[in-house]
């Protein structure tokens, strides 16, 4: 079934490059999509068991497909003129959702992947169907987010690549059984400590890149502004899994060995710096696609944080990734329509953005209490477990900190928000503005219901798979 | 015989500290990718036939002609200036290159592992730094896609150090040298020239906060 996955999103991505008809176009969308929602109820059903050798949809896998056919969806389906109408060529187009469609075929295919070096591969492909997106407007802007984008990401994976050859020289004598994450999970305490620490830190630092953390975050910071809103939706939730599924599948490997303390230290560190580094720049950000970006990391930290102190952490860091999936990608959504009435990114420019579109102005305030995570936001749920477990960690020198810069953070972001909504914007030329389409808000509305409903009312199955997700790990 | 090459190797690394040519640096990377060739020839002698065909068609095809001809030609078409133009001086390169290169000699003989052959790793580590420092001191875009090979040199002689056992892992780095490096880094190399004048990375630096 995966072959026929693969080669069915290939096949559509194809047809979708020569395609130079706007209503073929929209039924292909439509198709791939249909396959997308098709195999990931497959693979929920058919859990744990492996096709073609390297693919095994565990519940992570199943997770992380989930969330990225969910989002998946309202990406896809806004109309391409979605923010920018005046350069719609049926090339371009064509070109974009190709692009997008092999990008969320890389994307469940590295959830999936059983084999270190298969995961590898498609995030490989993610990179470079990544930067077909961001590159899409092709003017200096973009130029230049995507060559940052491709030599950073390129160097990273190079990073991980290294570190793939040093934890194979960490087998030993033990090379024949092959690099499936089981396997090495099973030799784990046989592996020798030296180069699978080596091995952890070319890893980790390679997937930094993509999960977003101190230090190779830049390139993605830049990439979710320049690429076009529905892409940028994508690139800040799912994008951002694939680096934690990356790194969270060795740490399962790691925890089972000795040097679990010391990994756990690693995380720790780089994890507070992420979140350290987002306060400050939220701080001074003008443009809110950066700003979102900034908040991305920070949330990132705060799911690194859970996985790097145990226990209650790492349901807290599961759940919080999902849910900031969601809410993060119906936030880029709405930038497009913020865009389209004010015809920037700076916050400068906008402003009593009630006067202009009220469904976007009121999703606007409630998105802002979603990612602050104030009840009834799911994300509270998550840091409020992620808190517990810090105290019962006795970790206060993280903690203390870790509400400060929150706050911050909450501050900063509140400011920004609360001027787009009520403060009159500087000079605006009010005949430029587009009308949106009010219907076209629902998909945010009903991202946003989803993350209070998995955060306050979370189904029994949803909490099976984390806890599937998270049950070989030590408490 | 392989040690020989490989010093060679780590050699022609300080020669790219003091070259001051484009076209030098393009010279090096052939250099480098006929050694690589006489690395895996003798280091692969013993693996499947069409393995062997495949790495060596891979390092001298591909890394001793196509690349450096594709270089060249990205060179004179954006009609770069042959000046390298480092920040920092020739001479603090050539200081500091050495440096790397004790460095990686000195973890190498901290490490004790059968199934490690040193040289490799030694000339697999400085060529990891070396080119991570070429980038951060060069100006010209170009010259940071060729550091980018030169990093891909480094990684291809720890996968035949590591790859003795396992060729499944030597073709994945051939696969990510051919899809990324010339592919995608060359023809960007292009549009970059097209919408800016000179390829230089200072003109790159228009997005911040």
């Amino acid at each position: 079934m995966i072959l026929f996955y693969l080669a069915g999103s290939i096949v559509f991505a194809g047809i979708l490059f020569i395609n130079r008809n706007a209503f073929i176009n929209k039924l292909l969308v439509i198709g791939f999509l249909l396959l997308q929602i098709s195999y990931t109820g497959f693979i929920f059903v058919h859990q744990n068991i492996t096709e073609a050798t390297y693919f095994t949809p565990d519940a992570l896998a199943v997770l992380m497909t989930a969330t990225l056919t969910i989002i998946a969806i309202p990406t896809l389906l806004h109309r391409y003129d979605y923010v920018y109408k005046e350069q719609d060529t049926p090339g371009s187009k064509g070109l974009y959702y190709g692009a997008m469609v092999i990008f969320v075929m890389a994307l469940t295919a590295g959830f999936l992947a059983s084999h270190i070096a298969v995961t590898w591969i498609f995030v490989e492909i993610t990179t470079l169907s990544a930067s077909v997106l961001i590159f899409h407007r092709r003017n200096a802007g973009s130029i230049e987010a995507t060559w940052k984008y491709i030599f950073v990401s390129s160097i990273s994976l190079v990073f991980v690549f290294i570190g793939i050859l040093l934890l194979s020289l960490s087998m030993g004598d033990q090379y024949q059984a092959g690099m499936q994450y089981d396997t090495l999970t099973r030799l784990a305490p046989m592996l020798n400590p030296f180069w699978l620490k080596l091995a952890f830190i070319f890893i980790f630092t390679g997937y930094t890149a993509k999960l977003g953390l101190v230090p190779m975050y830049t390139a993605g910071i830049d990439a979710k502004d320049k690429a076009p809103t529905p892409a940028a939706a994508l690139f800040s939730s799912v994008l951002m899994n694939i680096g934690f599924v990356g790194i969270f599948r060795l740490y399962v490997i790691t925890a089972h060995s000795s040097i679990l303390g010391w990994v756990n230290t690693i995380i720790l560190i780089t994890a507070f710096l992420s979140v350290f580094v987002a306060t400050v720049y939220m701080m001074k950000v003008r443009n809110i696609k950066r700003m979102l970006a900034y908040s991305s990391i920070e949330h990132m930290g705060i799911v690194m944080i859970g996985i790097g102190i145990g226990g209650l952490g790492y349901y807290a860091a599961i759940l919080q990734l999902i849910l900031h999936s969601f809410v993060k990608s119906s936030l880029f959504l709405q930038v497009g329509h913020l865009y389209k009435t004010f015809k920037s990114k700076e916050i400068f420019a906008m402003g009593n953005y009630f006067k202009y579109n009220v469904p976007g102005a009121v999703f606007l305030l409630f998105a802002f209490i979603g990612i602050a995570a104030i009840p009834p936001s799911g994300l509270f749920v998550s840091e409020f477990y992620l808190m517990i477990a810090l105290i019962k960690a006795h970790e206060l020198i993280i903690l203390i900190p870790l509400l400060l810069l929150l706050t911050i953070i909450i501050w900063a972001f509140g400011k920004n928000m609360f001027k787009i909504l009520f403060v009159p914007p500087m000079n605006i030329d009010v005949n430029a503005m587009e009308k949106v389409n009010p219907y076209e808000t629902l998909s945010h509305y009903l991202l946003l219901v989803l993350v209070v409903y998995l955060g306050f009312f979370p189904p029994t199955t949803f909490v099976a798979l984390i806890q599937a997700t998270i049950h070989s790990l030590p408490i | 015989m392989i040690s020989i090459l490989l010093i060679i190797f780590i050699i022609s690394l300080l020669y790219f500290a003091i070259a001051n040519r484009l076209m030098t640096y393009v010279k090096i990377l052939a250099l480098q990718g006929i050694l690589l060739f006489g690395v895996a020839f003798i280091e692969l002698i013993e693996i499947n036939v069409v393995n062997l065909i495949f790495i060596l068609f891979e390092t001298i095809v591909v890394k001793a002609i196509a690349i450096p001809l594709f270089m060249r030609y990205i060179i004179k078409k954006n009609k770069i200036t042959r000046e390298a133009e480092p920040y920092v001086p020739y001479f603090v390169s050539l200081i500091l290159i050495t440096l790397i290169i004790v460095a990686t000699f000195l973890i190498a003989n901290y490490i004790h592992d059968t199934h490690l052959n040193k040289i490799y790793f030694i000339a697999a580590l400085s060529a990891l730094f070396s080119g991570l420092y070429f980038i951060t001191t060069r100006r010209k875009i170009i010259t940071h896609v060729i550091c980018y090979v030169m990093i891909e040199n480094g990684v291809f002689i720890l996968s035949l150090a590591v790859g003795h056992n396992m060729p499944m892992l030597v073709n994945l780095g051939i696969l990510l040298d051919v899809f990324v490096s010339v592919f995608l880094l060359g023809i960007f190399v292009n549009k970059v020239g097209d919408v800016i004048d000179e390829g230089d990375v200072t003109q790159l630096s228009k997005i911040k906060d």
